[in-house]
């Protein structure tokens, strides 16, 4: 012992010192900061994600409208890479050179380490010549893709089209999509997409500071498997929507037909329409181009978005409204002279009828006698109450399902129009306007507009004495056919049964011995309607409606050919092929000497340099409409701040 | 026979419990951090761990034969045991083989290999304590504090030619032996001050640092004003803390390798490279924190398992005890270490023999420097500084250096009645 003795006190404080400023550290790392633990699992643990494929989409008959197609992508691994036979492997693509080192630098610039696609979407038959080879190239190898595939490339506009999720689509998924993800875009793609998509899976790897895969994380515990997209049954019939779609090719115009007894929609053309393969693999995007530019807008899905005045097939409707109402009785007769006095404007009728009853003016499409039936409704409670009565008619009318959304299962319908007493006060001044003021509406002319799915959907309550079942597109969801409850809940329309008949009587004699005596179907009684749906500037629209057969109808149907004239000529004889096949599978030869030939050749696309210009008026007052729009808004929104200021 | 029973009976069985205690953790910890399967068994020498498992053998052999040696015999031969060492730093230079960037191994064929800056501590301890515990020395006086440097300085400057920082650094922890033995306070405290103004000066501008020392430096002769023996002292102390700031720049610029600065930089914040030169301390870091409060559990963990960490059965063991065994693992680890250095020190103040002591606190300065840098270095609160965690660290050369160092100590203990 010396004395320095008590510096061993010193030199052991020191120590102590220390060792409490390591352990201090220490609590607050494996203690305090949880970032460690996250960065710790950040390193080993890698989310792969398992796609699920699509759901297919069947016919009413279970043939395939949309399957999945095994594509396959090539991946690269930079640092996998060995040197090899650059010239051979560009060969095997099918890439020169240049594509070559672009892509080799594309993936570079990505990872040198992680996997990104080399060359995307080779088809099946192009990677079934490489397969074999591509064992040669280390760093290299493939990656089955499921694409989106129509074997009888119908119904495109049923169908829809998928596509990459835009931001948007992201931000509101919360978190389900990501970069790079497939989502429905239109259609029935876009309407049923949370079915069709299934269900993500996730597999949690773990992995070495080399990013070598060692294993499941936890045994696999986090891990879920991907559930398969359930498939959709829709309700249309292979056979003859692609017999419509071919009866269409070459015009501008719609089919639409529905299965009364259960509104579901057998047919639905739009035309022009498009090969849907089109929309799917690399050439997606200059063929999506070329469509848009298209003047006849073959995105335009026709039986739902376009309006068409329903002409003289609104007559039943009207009919039936003064028959629930009535105004008239069956016998109701009326004197055509050739023309009808409304007032003192004398409106034209397609010829001299003479004494017509109410089949017969169904039968004869007499202008007259409508025209007579619609002004003695309005006007039952004297001429000045027009207003009143008006709005009941209205009401009626759109109890049928015009003017109204028939919520389809697949978005973008148009509501059509049926005008409102505030549109006529607005237009003419209140009180300002008689039944005479608005008798167009009567043939179904005038501001009255409808959608062919809305016409279609007339047929069928026609056909069902009353109702209809709400129609639509998709039968039956899943592998045990679900069928949504408000699909099985019958409509009715405010129209007693019994007044039905004397109606549907015209509406035979239309096809027996009328206006489309020249689409009669031998052995099948049909009950149609023509119309001719006025065109300003341009040729009318061929317009036809009807149901068959008589009795237990099966098919209700709609056929818009647009600047075609009458609509016996073109439309009624679509619609009595499309029958007839649905009935009985094919197409008996007729009296009038009809073909369907003759009609799928015809071509009656509209004069494109006045399509064109018109479209160009059309976009112009877009334009004027939508600054309106937007200065009415601001306005608005001016004035809301306005008031709040005013109540703080 | 009575000679025998009296000598087991001497010996500090707590401090060899420790020992065993801390190389068992070690090797446990280095099967974990590189267990082979194609090498499962414990005892398989084609791994790692096998190879411990023959070192800490070979250790206890020579645990064992130190302790039936004469104390005498030591003491005696400390110089020959010096010059060798000496002789051997000299020879690395010339045949050694590197690794790493460090000449610092000799081969000894076999897969074998020396290393003999090891032993240098122990030789520099041992010769060290001969010399201080020599008659008229006394470390105040220059001239035997001249002698003592220079017997500390020479394996220092051999090792940093070759160059092992770290190894180089272990011998400043021998001051603690000299402040024990009557070396100036100020020393100690001149020390901590370089360091504290060599940090400030890096992270802050070296003008204001200067500025700021000669302000409280003239706060402080003005208080103490009347005591002119501590006015100078101070006065001086200030102008060398300033000369020393003036030239951090340069020492930092010109004389640390680029290497060392960088890691410098990281421990301080100035730099983050977490992909790059901070790669290790930051898995490192990563690995010890996501240990949590119990640890991952043995052989669990993620870190090292997947080899993120490098130099994990080396350097970075202590990962290894941070991650699987957690806070309450680390705090264990560490507790026996400053158990063993504190028991350490109390062993050398019990000692008779002045050279006894003076070796004690070598052993414990030596130890504690390994472990305080070593953990420092794997927690980020010190720039990486390759040196081993002793008894722990695979290495046959570590382990067996320390193994000598510390029962050479137990053998002077047990003997401490006797007169050396």
């Amino acid at each position: 012992m010396n004395s320095f003795f008590e510096r061993r006190y010193v030199i052991a404080g020191i120590f102590i010192t220390i060792i409490i400023i390591i352990l201090a550290r220490l609590f607050f790392i494996q203690i305090v900061d949880n970032r460690y633990a996250v960065y710790a699992s950040n390193n080993v643990r890698r989310q792969i994600i398992q796609y699920p494929a699509r759901g297919p989409i069947l016919d009413r008959n279970g043939k395939i409208l949309v399957q999945n197609e095994a594509f396959y992508d090539i991946m690269v691994v930079p640092k996998d890479v060995k040197p090899f036979d650059t010239v051979e492997f560009c060969k095997l693509l099918g890439i020169d050179r240049d594509g070559f080192d672009k892509r080799w630098e594309k993936a570079i610039k990505y990872s040198r380490y992680l996997a990104s696609p080399f060359e995307k979407q080779l088809t099946a038959q192009a990677y079934a010549s490489i397969q074999e080879r591509l064992s040669e190239f280390p760093g290299f190898y493939s990656v089955p893709r499921y694409l989106r595939n129509y074997p009888d490339s119908v119904a495109a506009q049923f169908l829809g089209y998928i596509g990459e999720v835009q931001d948007r689509d992201i931000k509101r998924s919360n978190g389900y999509y990501h970069q790079g993800d497939f989502i429905g875009i239109t259609g029935v793609e876009k309407s049923y997409e949370k079915i069709l998509r299934g269900q993500r899976g996730v597999q949690n790897w773990l992995y070495d500071s080399h990013n070598k895969r060692q294993g499941h994380y936890a045994n696999g515990m986090y891990d879920t498997a991907a559930v398969a997209g359930q498939r959709l049954t829709s309700s249309l019939d292979l056979t003859i929507q692609k017999f419509g779609e071919k009866l269409m090719q070459n015009k501008v115009g719609s089919i639409v037909a529905i299965e009364p007894s259960t509104g579901e929609i057998l047919c639905y053309v739009s035309s022009p329409t498009y090969d849907p393969n089109l929309m799917v693999g690399r050439e997606r995007g200059n063929n999506a181009a070329k469509m848009w530019a298209d003047p006849y807008n073959p995105f335009f899905v026709r039986p739902i978005q376009a309006r068409y005045p329903p002409g003289s097939s609104f007559k039943p409707l009207s009919a039936l409204i003064a028959l629930q109402e009535g105004i008239i009785t069956p016998q109701t007769t009326y004197n055509c002279p050739g023309y009808y006095m409304a007032g003192n404007q004398r409106i034209k009728c397609t010829h001299v009828h003479g004494v017509v009853n109410l089949s017969g003016a169904v039968a004869g499409s007499c202008n007259g006698y409508f025209d007579m039936v619609f002004q003695r409704i309005m006007d039952r409670l004297g001429p000045r109450k027009a207003e009143q009565t008006f709005a009941e008619w209205r009401k009626n009318v759109m109890k049928f399902g015009l003017g109204n959304k028939l919520d389809l299962d697949i978005s973008g319908e148009s509501r059509g129009n049926v005008p409102t007493p505030l549109y006529y006060d607005n237009k003419y001044q209140k009180g300002a306007w008689r039944s005479s003021t608005i008798i167009s509406l009567a043939i179904g002319q005038g501001e009255l507009l409808a959608t062919p799915l809305q016409l279609a959907n007339i047929e069928c309550t026609i056909a069902n004495h009353g109702f209809f079942y709400k129609p639509h597109l998709i039968k039956a969801i899943g592998a045990k056919n679900v069928i949504e409850k408000e699909y099985l809940e019958r409509n009715y329309v405010g129209i007693d049964s019994q007044y039905f008949e004397p109606v549907i009587d015209g509406m035979q004699a239309v096809v027996d011995h009328g206006t489309g005596i020249q689409s009669k179907i031998p052995g099948i009684v049909m009950c149609g309607k023509t119309g001719t749906a006025q065109n300003p500037g341009g040729e009318n629209h061929s317009v036809f409606v009807a149901f068959a057969p008589r009795e237990h109808p099966k098919i209700a149907i709609a056929v818009v050919v647009e600047n075609s004239g009458e609509g016996a000529h073109w439309a009624a004889p679509i619609a009595s092929f499309i029958v007839e096949k649905y009935l009985r599978g094919y197409v008996s030869p007729r009296a009038s000497g009809i073909t369907p030939e003759h009609f799928e050749n015809a071509n009656r696309l509209p004069d494109l340099e006045y399509e064109l210009k018109l479209r160009a008026r059309r976009l112009h007052y877009d334009s004027i409409r939508k600054a309106r729009r937007d200065s009415l808004a601001k306005i608005k929104a001016l004035k809301s701040a306005e008031e709040k200021k005013k109540e703080e | 026979m009575s000679n025998q029973r009296r000598f087991f009976f001497n010996v500090d069985w707590v401090t060899v419990f420790i020992y065993l205690a801390l190389c068992t953790i070690g090797l446990l910890n280095i099967y974990s951090a590189v267990y082979d399967e194609r090498h499962a068994s414990l005892l398989d020498t084609h791994a790692t761990y096998g190879r411990q498992f023959i070192f800490i053998i070979v250790a206890f052999v020579v645990a064992g034969i130190i302790l039936l040696l004469e104390s005498r015999f030591i003491t005696a031969l400390a110089p020959v045991f010096y010059v060798m060492t000496v002789l051997l730093l000299l020879l690395v230079l010339v045949i050694g083989h590197n690794i790493g960037g460090n000449q610092a191994w000799i081969n000894l064929g076999g897969g074998f290999k020396l290393q003999p800056s090891e032993f240098a501590k122990f030789t520099t301890c041992l010769l060290l304590a001969r010399y201080l515990s020599g008659p008229n020395v006394r470390v105040t006086e220059l001239r035997s504090f001249g002698i003592a440097a220079l017997i500390i300085g020479v394996p220092m400057f051999l090792i940093l030619r070759q160059p092992d920082v770290g190894s180089t650094l272990v011998f400043v922890s021998l001051i603690f032996v000299l402040y024990r033995e009557g070396l100036s306070p100020y020393f100690l405290i001149i020390g901590f001050l370089l360091i504290v103004l060599f940090i400030t000066s890096i992270l802050y501008n070296p003008v204001w640092v200067m500025v700021i020392i000669a302000a409280a430096g003239s706060l402080i002769i003005w208080m103490f004003r009347r005591k002119k023996r501590f006015v100078y002292t101070i006065a001086a102390g200030a102008a060398i803390c300033i000369a020393f700031v003036f030239s951090v720049k340069f020492i930092y610029n010109k004389v640390l390798q680029p290497h060392q600065k960088v890691r410098i930089d990281i421990v301080l914040g100035i730099k983050s490279d977490p992909k790059g030169k901070g790669y290790n301390v930051n898995q490192s870091k990563i690995a010890i924190g996501s240990g949590k409060l119990w640890g991952k559990g043995y052989m669990h963990g993620t870190q090292t398992k997947y080899s993120f960490v490098p130099e994990q059965s080396t350097d970075f063991i202590f990962c290894t005890v941070g991650e699987e065994w957690g806070f309450a693992g680390s705090v264990t680890v560490i507790g026996l270490f400053l158990f063993m250095v504190l028991r350490l020190i109390m062993i050398a103040e019990r000692q008779r023999s002045p050279f006894s002591r003076i070796y004690g606190y070598g052993v414990a300065s030596v130890i504690f420097f390994h472990v305080m840098i070593n953990i420092g270095m794997a927690i980020g609160l010190v720039p990486v500084i390759g040196i081993p965690l002793p008894f722990i660290s695979y290495g046959g050369s570590s382990l067996l250096s320390f193994t000598i160092l510390l029962f050479v100590l137990i053998k002077l203990d047990s003997n401490r009645m006797g007169i050396v």
